[in-house]
């Protein structure tokens, strides 16, 4: 089983998510750059963090013209598992793999900070290790965080149980407390927090290894 | 051609004594091109004429130092064949001109003399110095800085991808007209795999990469060597204006193409951009450059050769690259999205010549712009100072509510609105980030940990500018200490006033000197850094402030910090209470907050009692004894007692002293760290066998913080008292 890890050239988490996968979590895991159109076989992609292409313009908006991204979307529609955190939600909703927008955070600044996350559901490949309303430790740093959609996408996310992370204390505006959210195959994931960034017991939290470890055994149990 | 007249020279900031060197120089007068050049390599910033002379009285040497001054930055061996490379560097007057953009761009700059060497940046501190926040006349205005600095380092680090871990942040009205902004930056590398600005390599060529060159930033390191005037609003165009994205993509191509062994040399293009890297290169290579500015990548039409070679436009290399293997490296920069063009190459006739379209605009010997700059032994009288010795006759009314407005004054309340804004954990290195006594960083490569910190203290250094240095050193070593690392070598940044003022000159020998005797007592060289002179607006000096950076090692292990982490812990003072008396509390943060003043003296401080203060607390904490440790400094006994309560666990302390109670809690005597214990007898015996005194001075307990003298309540306030001052000042100050 292997993870891929996708680099843009303004990813900065990349090696990060890698290190979190071959070291804390002991899995291959291979870098994929952003001009391939091909995955190279890996059985799961993580976008990782980062400023993508610099991002000066709206985050993930040039990203979602990238190459690699087409396979993404390939990968994601045939039901591979997608992750993306932080920016890569925000490339995620950008190319629209996932619904709505991440906007500025309320107090219009970059936050860095330990948060709270609250497990809200179970049924997913990303969660199926966690309970619903377990307190998972996983630290969020970015300035366009702010969940937003609109009304009906919302109440469809909470019908349809696609919100899989609440904030505790919610840091940013997002809408319903959202920190992260599936598609409607439940094989894409979104989150603002970092796992990668808490997956080693010297960094303060190892709850995000967590979220890396369902993705293992829901690809297990689907072999 | 601009012809060359007395008036263009002085507009040149350069004097009339210089103009006739560089006619000696030369054998003839300079064209209007070779003016601006030697303008720029012969002022303050980059020659450090007035500071040359004293720098080399500090120590450099030492068994981890692979690196000392003279090269991008200072590098140490961290063992497993790994080492780091690090410095500070200042960007005060950009920071006052244009904030954002002047801090982003101070952050880009001392992270392009880390990966220029090959090393990856892991970490970024910054020291920060502004006027206060309330001051009745600029706080609008210095909260505008602050908010526009923070934001600034914010964008380019934290789009870099670099954590930004740690550092200080402090308030006083010299720095009303001239903030300081001190950036240090920290990388690291194989030992085998180390590079140099160096042109070696008979017509080996000479490859620009990176961003175009445009108009921005021509004359920054001149304007950084002048005084602000009313005028200086108007260089606002001297900025330049920084893009990280670029900043990434020359970190990654650069170390790619390090990769490939085809790259003999490297400088990046900072202050005097195209000059400096060009004649540097050569001087240090003892070769020449040519090169066609014709070839060089621009930004706008109709620059002339002066505006290219002086062009401060940010996130640019020079690469000199062996000669039939530029396809190499080429296609590595193609790969990342970047300009590389072949604009020269080296020559063997030691010369800087350049062209504009095949016409010699500038023909110049490298040494003469890079190492035969002017060398100033400059007059110096007694330090400035107009602080009276002897203080006013006070006496605390109530010593709680001291504590209180102590905890939520500018330099000692919670900055976490600035840290929160930098990503601090980016590349999962961060065990102990912002808000400790130093931040640790584990390196993936060799499993161990560095620790880091920065310090500096304006009031001490004002009031003696020997004994202020040397406290700052020692505080340094003490945070590192605190937390367990073995400080082994420093960067300093000297941020003075005018040196053409006999006082001020007096000043920065003063604080060299004392910098270079406790950095060699406490064995922590210097191994590079950068000085700030001029910072003066209206004739106004900053209070000297020699800034420090030091690096320590350690193993890797779960941090010990500062709070305390349940109750019934013993509460032990590493040290003793140490002395004060009347003049030496004239320089706490108690009198400039509580009584508004600043008379007398720094502190004392013995440094081999210092010494071993730190190799006892290194050892306690080592050996796991400390749940918790934090070093006595700013406010004194009673404000970090109240630092180590503040989440939640407070303590009941008894003294036993002649001192009064104001000294007693207040007063900033060094070599005294707070420990928390569960095993008293170990610690008392560490203690005993470096000959450090110990104190058993209470016991941790919830919510509350006690304070008694001989039985009299001194201090009695529940720890959410003392939390939500602190917490809330900075930002219910910059709401103005």
């Amino acid at each position: 089983m292997k993870f891929g890890v996708v680099v843009f050239p303004g990813s900065n988490c990349d090696h990060d998510a890698w290190w979190a996968i071959s070291h804390n979590l002991g899995r291959p895991a291979e870098f994929i750059w952003h001009d391939s159109e091909s995955l190279g076989g890996v059985d799961a992609v993580i976008l990782p963090g980062g400023f993508s292409y610099g991002d000066y313009l709206r985050c993930g908006a040039i990203a979602k013209f990238s190459r690699v991204m087409r396979a993404v979307e390939r990968f994601a529609r045939d039901g591979g598992l997608v992750l993306g955190i932080c920016n890569g939600f925000q490339i995620l909703v950008e190319c629209g793999l996932l619904p709505g927008a991440l906007i500025r955070n309320r107090g219009l600044k970059f936050i860095c900070r330990q948060v709270e996350l609250r497990v809200e559901t179970a049924d997913s490949p990303f969660s199926c290790h966690l309970r619903p309303g377990q307190i998972l430790r996983v630290p969020i740093a970015h300035g366009e965080g702010c969940y937003f959609a609109d009304a009906r996408t919302l109440a469809e996310l909470e019908a349809e149980d696609r919100v899989v992370f609440r904030y505790l204390d919610n840091p940013n505006g997002s809408l319903n407390d959202i920190a992260g959210i599936l598609n409607a195959g439940r094989n894409v994931l979104g989150m603002m927090p970092h796992p990668e960034r808490a997956a080693d017991p010297l960094m303060g939290s190892t709850d995000g290894l967590l979220v890396f470890q369902s993705m293992v055994a829901a690809l297990s149990h689907a072999r | 051609m601009t012809a060359v007249t007395p008036e263009l020279v002085a507009a040149h900031q350069l004097t009339e004594e210089e103009y006739r060197r560089i006619v000696a120089l030369l054998g003839r007068p300079p064209t209007y091109t070779e003016l601006g050049i030697f303008s720029v390599m012969w002022s303050e910033h980059c020659s450090y004429k007035s500071s040359r002379l004293h720098l080399k009285k500090l120590p450099t040497q030492g068994p981890y130092v692979l690196q000392g001054p003279g090269e991008n930055a200072g590098i140490i061996d961290i063992g497993e064949g790994y080492a780091v490379a690090f410095k500070i560097e200042s960007h005060n007057h950009p920071s006052f001109i244009e904030p954002f953009q002047g801090a982003a761009t101070g952050v880009g700059g001392i992270l392009r003399d880390i990966f220029t060497m090959g090393a990856r940046p892991i970490a970024v501190m910054d020291s920060l110095r502004f006027g206060p926040l309330d001051d009745p006349r600029a706080g609008a205005r210095n909260r505008r800085i602050l908010e526009g600095v923070v934001s600034g380092i914010a964008h380019y680090g934290n789009c870099f991808g670099v954590p930004t871990v740690g550092g200080e942040c402090v308030f006083e009205p010299c720095y009303n007209g001239n903030p300081l902004v001190n950036v240090f930056a920290l990388g690291v590398f194989r030992q085998d795999r180390i590079f140099y600005a160096r042109a070696c390599g008979l017509r080996n060529p000479v490859v620009y990469v990176g961003a175009k060159t445009g108009r921005d930033g021509i004359h920054g390191a001149s304007m950084a060597s002048a005084e602000f005037t009313e005028e200086s609003k108007q260089k606002r165009p001297n900025v330049q204006v920084g893009d990280p994205f670029m900043e990434k993509l020359l970190l990654e191509a650069c170390l790619e193409a390090m990769q490939t062994g085809a790259v003999v040399g490297i400088q990046d293009m900072g202050a005097a951009g195209l000059t400096c890297s060009t004649c540097e290169m050569g001087s240090r290579g003892g070769t020449g450059i040519e090169i066609e500015l014709a070839r060089v990548p621009q930004r706008e039409t109709g620059m002339t050769p002066y505006e290219i070679m002086l062009s401060e436009s940010q996130e640019r290399m020079l690469l000199v690259v062996e000669r039939g293997r530029e396809e190499e490296v080429f296609r590595i920069f193609r790969k990342w999205g970047l300009d590389a063009v072949a604009v020269g190459e080296v020559t063997g006739d030691g010369l800087l010549r350049v062209k504009h379209h095949g016409e010699v605009v500038a023909e110049i010997p490298s040494r003469a712009l890079a190492d035969e700059a002017p060398l100033y032994d400059r007059p110096r009288s007694r330090p400035l100072r107009t602080a009276p010795l002897d203080g006013p006759d006070f006496e605390s009314r109530d010593l709680t509510a001291d504590l209180v407005r102590l905890l939520a004054s500018g330099d000692l309340c919670d900055k976490r609105w600035i840290w929160e804004q930098y990503d601090y954990m980016v590349r999962t290195n961060t065990v102990l980030g912002p808000g400790g006594d130093a931040a640790i960083l584990r390196i993936k490569q060799t499993g161990a940990s560095l620790a880091m910190a920065l310090d500096g203290n304006g009031r001490y250094c004002y009031l003696d500018p020997r004994q202020g240095a040397r406290l700052a050193v020692a505080e340094c070593c003490r945070n590192l200490s605190t937390v367990g690392a073995l400080p082994v070598a420093a960067t300093n940044c000297l941020n003075f006033g005018n040196p053409e003022r006999p006082e001020i000159m007096a000043q920065l020998v003063e604080a060299i000197e004392g910098m270079g005797e406790a950095c060699a007592h406490f064995e922590t060289p210097i191994t590079g850094g950068n000085v700030s002179l001029y910072n003066e607006t209206l004739g106004e000096a900053v209070y000297p402030t020699p800034v420090l950076g030091v690096v320590g090692l350690m193993k890797t292990a779960p941090p010990v910090t500062v709070a305390f982490k349940r109750e019934g812990a013993e509460v032990m003072l590493l040290g003793g209470l140490g002395r004060s008396d009347q003049r030496q509390f004239g320089s706490t943060q108690y009198a400039k907050v509580i009584l508004r003043e600043l008379w007398g003296l720094p502190p004392a401080l013995d440094m081999d009692y210092e010494k071993r203060v730190q190799a006892a607390v290194r050892e306690i904490v080592r050996a796991a004894l400390a749940e918790s440790s934090h070093d006595v400094s700013d406010g004194g006994l009673a404000v970090a007692l109240a630092e180590c309560s503040l989440e939640g666990i407070g303590a009941d302390v008894e003294l036993e002293a002649d001192l009064r109670p104001e000294y007693l809690l207040f007063h900033e005597g060094p070599s005294r760290i707070l420990i928390s214990t569960g095993q008293p007898e170990p610690v008392e015996a560490v203690a005993a066998r470096h000959g450090v005194e110990v104190l058993h001075i209470g016991r941790t307990r919830r919510g509350r913080l006690r304070i008694r003298l001989r039985g009299r309540l001194l201090v009695d306030c529940p720890i959410e008292d003392l939390r939500r001052p602190w917490r809330s000042a900075l930002e219910s100050q910059l709401r103005g």
